[in-house]
């Protein structure tokens, strides 16, 4: 019986090499989903993942789990409902136990705006196959027994669009199932390897400088979340992306009561209760730029008084946690990945505070953009010279918080 | 803790209070009609992970701008004016 109690270690260590076909900067999902599908789909599996501090450190393991499809311009939905499908067998096809668990989202409205807004997203969904529909405020409060349909008394909820399909999973167990199969068909992960430099011979991306010492590589993708813009000014260039602290935090265990997954625009707060029972909270980005990783008081002390406002009995909770993860915010709050102007350095990143629940679509699609050297439809309209050809994709309104 | 914003008016303040510039664009905010600096001035950023110069709103209080140097890794803040 002593077997049973022996360390059991998920990811082997292995030693890193001088040179392979593609490196990829950054062990978040991004990442280690690009590695898996270049594995697995396209027989490459030469890869390194090099990753600074430990797999799923960064927006993977911070962020707050919602899955959805319910999307404003076509190829924006398209791509969502395209990852969320594969959300769906991604337990089965890594053999990993995610946790998802489907609970039906709602995004409220407070005011004729919001209203407006809500009605027109259902609509849009509806035209490209989203379940997702427009309810009234009696239907709101069917669906979900526990809000407090006037708002605290001071915003009233009038309506919302309803996602049934909306969903969560658990993010660390994302993580390790894509980087346990991608070792396993051949991929070698090295984490506390971090990036320092890009060689560049003649315009051409030819290895990165790590503090392990040069590494060759084919193609470089850099994976790296809110840090993207360092990769980038190593290699010379500017891109649209500024990075924004974006904040979270959860309440002590309770008992279940909170099904769905709650989301108002005009409070600028969400909702959801975990498997655990924590009640887990999200708001706004933090309104200027950075890379501090601190949490503030000001942004606990707001969204708590907003979440009691839609869920009174939050109020007698004590709160167990609060954490802040860096994204990655673009103009249009649409990704930007795919080549650059350096050539074999590809990006995939502007994945902002929206990026968890796309991380399939996104990994299997630049796995095919690396192994082929063409760009995937899917992925085309989120080409980094976009903005020069006036070719926005722009999703503020539904690109949220999560 | 919050980030206090020194307003040179009104001592130092917590940020909600303020709305910031963020990065200022290079070459200043004038327009010249050259489509590609147009191009590079309002989209693209350099996002420094450092020492970084702004401008500042004090919307909620003296309503004045001012400049200050903001170290994004810290938010350590100094030279204000
Ligand atoms: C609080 C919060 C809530 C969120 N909620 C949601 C949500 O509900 N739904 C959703 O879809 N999205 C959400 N997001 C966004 C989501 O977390 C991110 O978009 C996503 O995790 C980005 O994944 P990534 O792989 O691109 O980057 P990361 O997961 O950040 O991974 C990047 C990795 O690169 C490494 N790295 C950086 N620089 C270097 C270097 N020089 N060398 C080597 N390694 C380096 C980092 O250590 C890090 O591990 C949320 C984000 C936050 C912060
Ligand atoms: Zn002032």
């Amino acid at each position: 019986m002593l077997k049973l109690f022996r360390r059991h270690q998920y990811l082997r260590q292995d030693t890193l090499g001088h040179s392979y076909d593609v490196v990829i900067i950054g062990g978040g999902g991004h990442g280690l989903a690009t590695a898996y599908y270049l594995a697995r789909n396209f027989g490459i599996r030469n890869v390194a993942i090099l990753e600074r501090s430990y797999i799923g450190s960064g927006g993977t393991g911070r962020n707050t789990t919602v899955l959805r499809a319910n999307y404003k311009t076509p190829d924006t939905i398209r791509f969502y409902q395209r990852s969320f499908e594969m959300y769906a067998t991604l337990a089965q096809d890594l053999d990993y136990n995610m946790l998802r668990s489907e609970r039906g989202l709602l995004w409220l409205a407070h005011s004729d705006p919001q209203i407006r807004n809500q009605r027109e997203r259902a609509l849009q969904n509806q035209q490209f196959g989203v379940d997702t529909v427009y309810l009234d405020a009696r239907q709101v409060h069917d669906v979900c027994p526990e809000l407090d349909m006037s708002g605290g008394g001071k915003r009233p909820i009038l309506g919302a669009a309803y996602h049934a399909p909306g969903a969560t999973i658990r993010h660390d167990a994302v993580a390790w199932g894509y980087a346990i199969e991608a070792q396993r068909l051949g991929v070698s992960i090295h984490q506390g390897v971090e990036v320092t430099g890009l060689r560049i011979d003649r315009g051409r991306c030819v290895g990165v400088e790590t503090n392990g010492g040069f590494v060759a590589a084919g193609q470089v993708l850099s994976a790296v979340g809110g840090y993207v813009t360092q990769i980038t000014n190593m290699a010379g260039f500017r891109i649209p992306i500024v990075t924004h602290p974006l904040q979270a935090f959860v309440t002590e265990s309770y008992k279940p009561v909170l099904d769905r997954i709650v989301a108002s625009a005009d409070l600028h707060i969400y909702v959801s209760q975990s498997s655990r029972g924590e009640v887990l909270i999200g708001a706004e980005i933090d309104p200027y730029s950075s890379y501090s990783t601190r949490s503030t008081f000001p942004f606990l002390a707001s969204c708590s008084s907003r979440a009691i406002d839609l869920f009174p009995f939050l109020a007698k909770l004590r709160i167990l946690r609060q954490w802040t993860g860096l994204c990655d915010m673009t103009p249009d709050y649409s990704p930007l990945m795919g080549v650059t102007e350096v050539d074999r350095l590809l990006l995939s990143s502007g994945w902002g505070t929206w990026g968890f629940k796309a991380i399939p679509a996104s990994g299997i699609s630049m796995a095919e953009l690396i192994a082929t050297g063409k760009v995937p439809p899917l992925i085309a309209p989120f080409a980094l010279d976009r903005f020069r050809r006036d070719l926005a994709v722009p999703e503020r309104a539904s690109a949220g918080t999560h | 803790m919050a980030l206090m914003i020194p307003c040179p008016n009104c001592g130092p303040r917590p940020y909600g209070e303020f709305w910031p510039s963020g990065e200022l664009p290079e070459g200043g905010h004038a327009v010249d009609g050259d489509v590609d600096a147009d191009y590079r001035r309002v989209w693209l950023r350099t996002n420094i992970a450092g020492e970084q110069r702004e401008r500042w709103y004090h919307h909620a209080g003296c309503r004045r701008w001012f400049s200050l140097t903001r170290n994004t890794l810290t938010n350590a803040i100094h030279d204000v004016v």
